[in-house]
Protein backbone atom coordinates (compact mmCIF):
# COMPACT_ATOMS: atom_id res chain seq x y z
CA UNK A 1 0.00 0.00 0.00
CA UNK A 2 2.36 2.74 -0.75
CA UNK A 3 -0.61 5.10 -1.50
CA UNK A 4 -1.17 5.22 2.44
CA UNK A 5 -0.53 8.81 2.82
CA UNK A 6 -2.87 10.11 0.09
CA UNK A 7 -5.82 8.53 2.41
CA UNK A 8 -3.98 9.85 5.27
CA UNK A 9 -4.05 13.31 3.42
CA UNK A 10 -8.21 12.60 3.04
CA UNK A 11 -8.59 11.53 5.98
CA UNK A 12 -6.67 14.27 8.30
CA UNK A 13 -8.82 17.08 5.68
CA UNK A 14 -12.10 15.72 6.49
CA UNK A 15 -10.83 15.86 10.54
CA UNK A 16 -9.87 19.29 10.04
CA UNK A 17 -12.92 20.38 8.32
CA UNK A 18 -15.35 18.35 10.85
CA UNK A 19 -13.11 19.41 14.37
CA UNK A 20 -12.14 22.53 12.65
CA UNK A 21 -15.43 23.75 12.68
CA UNK A 22 -16.89 21.59 15.52
CA UNK A 23 -14.41 22.01 18.39
CA UNK A 24 -14.95 24.95 21.15
CA UNK A 25 -12.15 28.15 20.35
CA UNK A 26 -11.17 30.05 22.70
CA UNK A 27 -13.52 33.84 22.62
CA UNK A 28 -11.78 36.39 21.35
CA UNK A 29 -12.77 40.34 20.62
CA UNK A 30 -13.04 41.09 16.92
CA UNK A 31 -11.63 37.04 16.40
CA UNK A 32 -14.58 36.02 17.10
CA UNK A 33 -15.35 32.69 14.99
CA UNK A 34 -13.36 33.58 12.49
CA UNK A 35 -10.31 32.34 14.70
CA UNK A 36 -11.00 28.72 12.91
CA UNK A 37 -9.58 30.84 9.45
CA UNK A 38 -6.54 29.22 11.27
CA UNK A 39 -6.82 26.25 10.81
CA UNK A 40 -7.70 26.97 6.59
CA UNK A 41 -5.29 29.82 5.82
CA UNK A 42 -3.01 29.45 8.04
CA UNK A 43 -1.74 25.63 6.20
CA UNK A 44 -2.24 27.26 2.79
CA UNK A 45 1.44 29.35 3.67
CA UNK A 46 2.87 26.46 5.19
CA UNK A 47 2.09 23.92 2.73
CA UNK A 48 3.41 27.06 -0.23
CA UNK A 49 6.57 27.17 1.62
CA UNK A 50 6.92 23.52 2.02
CA UNK A 51 6.58 23.15 -1.86
CA UNK A 52 8.89 25.83 -2.46
CA UNK A 53 11.55 24.11 0.03
CA UNK A 54 11.20 20.86 -2.10
CA UNK A 55 11.34 23.01 -5.16
CA UNK A 56 14.72 24.38 -3.79
CA UNK A 57 15.87 20.87 -2.70
CA UNK A 58 15.44 19.42 -6.37
CA UNK A 59 17.10 22.70 -7.98
CA UNK A 60 20.29 22.03 -6.10
CA UNK A 61 20.06 18.18 -6.84
CA UNK A 62 19.60 19.13 -10.61
CA UNK A 63 22.61 21.58 -10.34
CA UNK A 64 24.63 19.24 -8.62
CA UNK A 65 24.04 16.30 -11.26
CA UNK A 66 22.70 17.69 -13.95
CA UNK A 67 19.93 15.33 -14.36
CA UNK A 68 17.19 16.93 -15.74
CA UNK A 69 14.46 15.10 -14.41
CA UNK A 70 14.89 16.89 -10.86
CA UNK A 71 14.33 20.16 -12.92
CA UNK A 72 10.70 19.05 -13.88
CA UNK A 73 10.09 18.20 -9.90
CA UNK A 74 11.42 21.89 -9.38
CA UNK A 75 9.52 23.16 -11.86
CA UNK A 76 5.82 21.70 -10.93
CA UNK A 77 6.40 22.30 -7.27
CA UNK A 78 6.77 25.62 -7.85
CA UNK A 79 3.48 25.44 -10.02
CA UNK A 80 1.62 23.61 -7.53
CA UNK A 81 3.25 26.02 -4.67
CA UNK A 82 1.81 29.56 -6.41
CA UNK A 83 -1.66 27.86 -6.45
CA UNK A 84 -1.85 27.55 -2.42
CA UNK A 85 0.04 30.95 -1.96
CA UNK A 86 -2.88 32.65 -4.62
CA UNK A 87 -5.27 30.82 -2.06
CA UNK A 88 -3.52 31.99 0.78
CA UNK A 89 -3.65 35.62 -0.55
CA UNK A 90 -7.71 35.52 -1.13
CA UNK A 91 -8.44 33.66 1.95
CA UNK A 92 -5.62 36.16 3.93
CA UNK A 93 -7.83 39.17 2.06
CA UNK A 94 -11.23 37.94 3.13
CA UNK A 95 -10.18 37.33 6.90
CA UNK A 96 -8.40 40.87 6.82
CA UNK A 97 -11.34 42.82 5.59
CA UNK A 98 -13.85 41.65 8.60
CA UNK A 99 -10.79 41.83 11.43
CA UNK A 100 -8.51 44.46 10.30
CA UNK A 101 -11.14 46.40 8.40
CA UNK A 102 -9.71 46.52 4.72
CA UNK A 103 -9.23 43.82 2.33
CA UNK A 104 -5.69 44.80 1.77
CA UNK A 105 -3.55 46.87 4.47
CA UNK A 106 0.01 47.59 4.30
CA UNK A 107 1.16 45.35 6.43
CA UNK A 108 4.92 44.02 5.68
CA UNK A 109 4.02 40.26 5.84
CA UNK A 110 1.16 41.16 2.87
CA UNK A 111 3.63 43.09 0.85
CA UNK A 112 6.22 40.68 1.70
CA UNK A 113 3.81 37.82 0.57
CA UNK A 114 2.86 39.95 -2.88
CA UNK A 115 6.55 40.42 -3.71
CA UNK A 116 7.33 36.43 -3.20
CA UNK A 117 4.74 35.65 -4.97
CA UNK A 118 5.69 37.79 -8.04
CA UNK A 119 8.91 36.27 -7.96
CA UNK A 120 8.10 32.97 -8.27
CA UNK A 121 5.62 33.83 -10.99
CA UNK A 122 8.87 35.45 -12.42
CA UNK A 123 10.38 31.80 -11.95
CA UNK A 124 7.94 30.49 -14.43
CA UNK A 125 8.41 33.00 -16.86
CA UNK A 126 12.08 33.02 -16.92
CA UNK A 127 11.48 29.13 -17.95
CA UNK A 128 9.13 30.22 -20.44
CA UNK A 129 11.48 32.27 -21.92
CA UNK A 130 14.70 29.65 -22.39
CA UNK A 131 14.04 26.96 -25.15
CA UNK A 132 17.42 24.91 -24.73
CA UNK A 133 16.37 22.04 -21.54
CA UNK A 134 20.15 21.90 -20.50
CA UNK A 135 20.20 26.17 -20.28
CA UNK A 136 17.03 26.75 -18.87
CA UNK A 137 17.73 23.97 -15.53
CA UNK A 138 20.41 25.86 -14.88
CA UNK A 139 19.34 29.32 -15.00
CA UNK A 140 15.85 28.66 -13.31
CA UNK A 141 17.69 26.51 -11.07
CA UNK A 142 19.60 29.27 -9.58
CA UNK A 143 17.16 31.22 -9.71
CA UNK A 144 15.21 29.20 -7.96
CA UNK A 145 17.61 29.08 -5.27
CA UNK A 146 17.63 33.17 -4.87
CA UNK A 147 14.13 33.24 -4.78
CA UNK A 148 13.92 30.61 -1.75
CA UNK A 149 16.40 32.84 -0.01
CA UNK A 150 14.20 36.31 -0.74
CA UNK A 151 11.17 34.48 0.54
CA UNK A 152 12.91 33.43 3.98
CA UNK A 153 13.77 37.10 3.95
CA UNK A 154 10.53 38.78 3.14
CA UNK A 155 7.90 35.96 4.76
CA UNK A 156 10.15 34.52 7.74
CA UNK A 157 12.74 37.74 8.46
CA UNK A 158 11.21 41.18 8.04
CA UNK A 159 7.84 40.68 9.62
CA UNK A 160 9.35 39.54 12.57
CA UNK A 161 12.34 42.24 12.62
CA UNK A 162 9.37 45.09 11.98
CA UNK A 163 5.46 45.77 13.43
CA UNK A 164 3.20 43.35 11.89
CA UNK A 165 -0.87 43.21 12.20
CA UNK A 166 -0.02 39.36 12.50
CA UNK A 167 -0.10 37.60 15.64
CA UNK A 168 3.75 36.14 16.14
CA UNK A 169 5.70 39.09 14.38
CA UNK A 170 6.85 42.28 15.63
CA UNK A 171 9.87 40.39 17.54
CA UNK A 172 7.10 37.75 19.46
CA UNK A 173 7.77 34.65 19.01
CA UNK A 174 5.41 32.93 16.28
CA UNK A 175 2.08 31.35 17.01
CA UNK A 176 1.65 31.93 20.79
CA UNK A 177 -1.26 34.16 20.80
CA UNK A 178 -3.58 31.64 19.46
CA UNK A 179 -1.43 28.29 19.26
CA UNK A 180 -1.43 28.04 23.90
CA UNK A 181 -4.88 26.98 23.77
CA UNK A 182 -4.87 22.98 23.70
CA UNK A 183 -8.77 22.48 21.87
CA UNK A 184 -6.69 24.53 18.92
CA UNK A 185 -3.42 22.66 19.11
CA UNK A 186 -5.87 19.57 18.17
CA UNK A 187 -7.04 20.74 14.59
CA UNK A 188 -4.03 22.71 14.05
CA UNK A 189 -1.38 20.45 13.61
CA UNK A 190 -3.36 17.84 11.81
CA UNK A 191 -4.30 20.39 9.48
CA UNK A 192 -0.61 21.81 8.59
CA UNK A 193 0.36 17.70 7.83
CA UNK A 194 -2.83 17.38 5.81
CA UNK A 195 -2.53 20.52 3.78
CA UNK A 196 1.47 20.21 2.65
CA UNK A 197 0.45 16.34 2.17
CA UNK A 198 -2.48 17.74 -0.41
CA UNK A 199 -0.42 19.95 -2.09
CA UNK A 200 2.55 17.06 -2.35
CA UNK A 201 -0.25 15.20 -3.68
CA UNK A 202 -1.17 17.06 -6.29
CA UNK A 203 2.42 18.47 -7.19
CA UNK A 204 3.72 14.61 -7.71
CA UNK A 205 0.57 14.37 -10.20
CA UNK A 206 1.47 17.59 -11.94
CA UNK A 207 5.34 15.82 -11.71
CA UNK A 208 4.07 12.45 -13.53
CA UNK A 209 2.22 14.42 -15.91
CA UNK A 210 5.04 16.32 -17.24
CA UNK A 211 7.11 13.44 -17.50
CA UNK A 212 4.65 11.71 -19.23
CA UNK A 213 4.66 14.54 -21.84
CA UNK A 214 8.08 14.74 -21.93
CA UNK A 215 8.63 11.33 -23.07
CA UNK A 216 5.41 11.21 -25.54
CA UNK A 217 7.03 14.43 -27.25
CA UNK A 218 10.92 12.58 -26.98
CA UNK B 1 -64.74 19.82 -3.48
CA UNK B 2 -65.01 17.72 -1.06
CA UNK B 3 -61.37 16.87 -1.62
CA UNK B 4 -60.52 20.38 -2.55
CA UNK B 5 -60.80 20.91 1.44
CA UNK B 6 -59.28 17.81 2.47
CA UNK B 7 -56.85 18.86 0.89
CA UNK B 8 -56.43 22.28 1.83
CA UNK B 9 -56.84 21.19 5.20
CA UNK B 10 -54.18 18.53 5.32
CA UNK B 11 -51.88 22.04 3.50
CA UNK B 12 -52.81 24.10 6.26
CA UNK B 13 -51.87 21.77 9.09
CA UNK B 14 -48.48 21.00 7.41
CA UNK B 15 -47.52 24.37 7.18
CA UNK B 16 -49.19 25.05 10.61
CA UNK B 17 -46.96 21.77 11.91
CA UNK B 18 -43.91 23.55 9.86
CA UNK B 19 -44.01 26.54 11.62
CA UNK B 20 -44.64 25.62 14.96
CA UNK B 21 -42.74 22.81 16.07
CA UNK B 22 -39.40 22.68 15.88
CA UNK B 23 -37.70 19.11 15.28
CA UNK B 24 -34.96 19.01 17.35
CA UNK B 25 -32.50 17.33 15.23
CA UNK B 26 -28.80 17.17 15.38
CA UNK B 27 -29.06 18.78 12.15
CA UNK B 28 -30.90 21.66 12.91
CA UNK B 29 -29.12 22.61 16.68
CA UNK B 30 -26.17 25.26 17.32
CA UNK B 31 -27.72 27.57 14.40
CA UNK B 32 -27.42 24.85 11.52
CA UNK B 33 -23.87 24.32 11.64
CA UNK B 34 -24.07 20.62 10.80
CA UNK B 35 -25.31 21.76 7.59
CA UNK B 36 -22.46 23.76 6.63
CA UNK B 37 -20.68 20.43 7.52
CA UNK B 38 -22.65 18.60 5.22
CA UNK B 39 -21.91 20.56 2.13
CA UNK B 40 -18.65 21.43 2.94
CA UNK B 41 -17.80 17.85 3.59
CA UNK B 42 -19.59 16.75 -0.12
CA UNK B 43 -17.65 19.54 -1.85
CA UNK B 44 -14.32 18.51 -0.06
CA UNK B 45 -15.02 14.41 -0.67
CA UNK B 46 -15.83 15.58 -4.29
CA UNK B 47 -12.67 17.48 -5.00
CA UNK B 48 -11.08 14.19 -3.80
CA UNK B 49 -12.73 11.39 -5.88
CA UNK B 50 -11.84 13.96 -8.50
CA UNK B 51 -8.23 14.09 -7.66
CA UNK B 52 -7.96 10.18 -6.92
CA UNK B 53 -9.33 10.02 -11.23
CA UNK B 54 -7.00 12.32 -12.54
CA UNK B 55 -4.31 10.53 -10.41
CA UNK B 56 -5.67 6.83 -12.02
CA UNK B 57 -5.99 8.58 -15.71
CA UNK B 58 -2.27 9.56 -15.50
CA UNK B 59 -1.29 6.24 -14.11
CA UNK B 60 -2.92 4.44 -16.79
CA UNK B 61 -0.91 7.17 -19.53
CA UNK B 62 2.47 5.81 -17.11
CA UNK B 63 1.53 2.44 -18.07
CA UNK B 64 1.04 3.41 -21.80
CA UNK B 65 4.10 5.39 -21.79
CA UNK B 66 6.37 2.73 -20.06
CA UNK B 67 7.56 4.41 -17.89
Amino acid sequence: MRNWWKALTIILLLYTLIGGLLIPVPKQVILYESIRNLYFHVPMWFSMIFLFLMSVVYSIKGLSSNNLSHDIKAKELVNAGIIFGILGTITGSIWAKFTWGAWWVNDVKLNGSAITMLIYLAYIVLRGSLEDEQKRARISGVYNIFAFVLLLVFIGILPRITDSLHPGNGGNPGFNNYDLDDNMKLVFYPAVIGWILLGWWIASIRIRISKVTQKLEA
Amino acid sequence: MRYITLIGLLFSSFIASSQNVQMAETMRSEGKIYVVIAVLAVILVGLFLYLITIDRKVSKLEKEANI
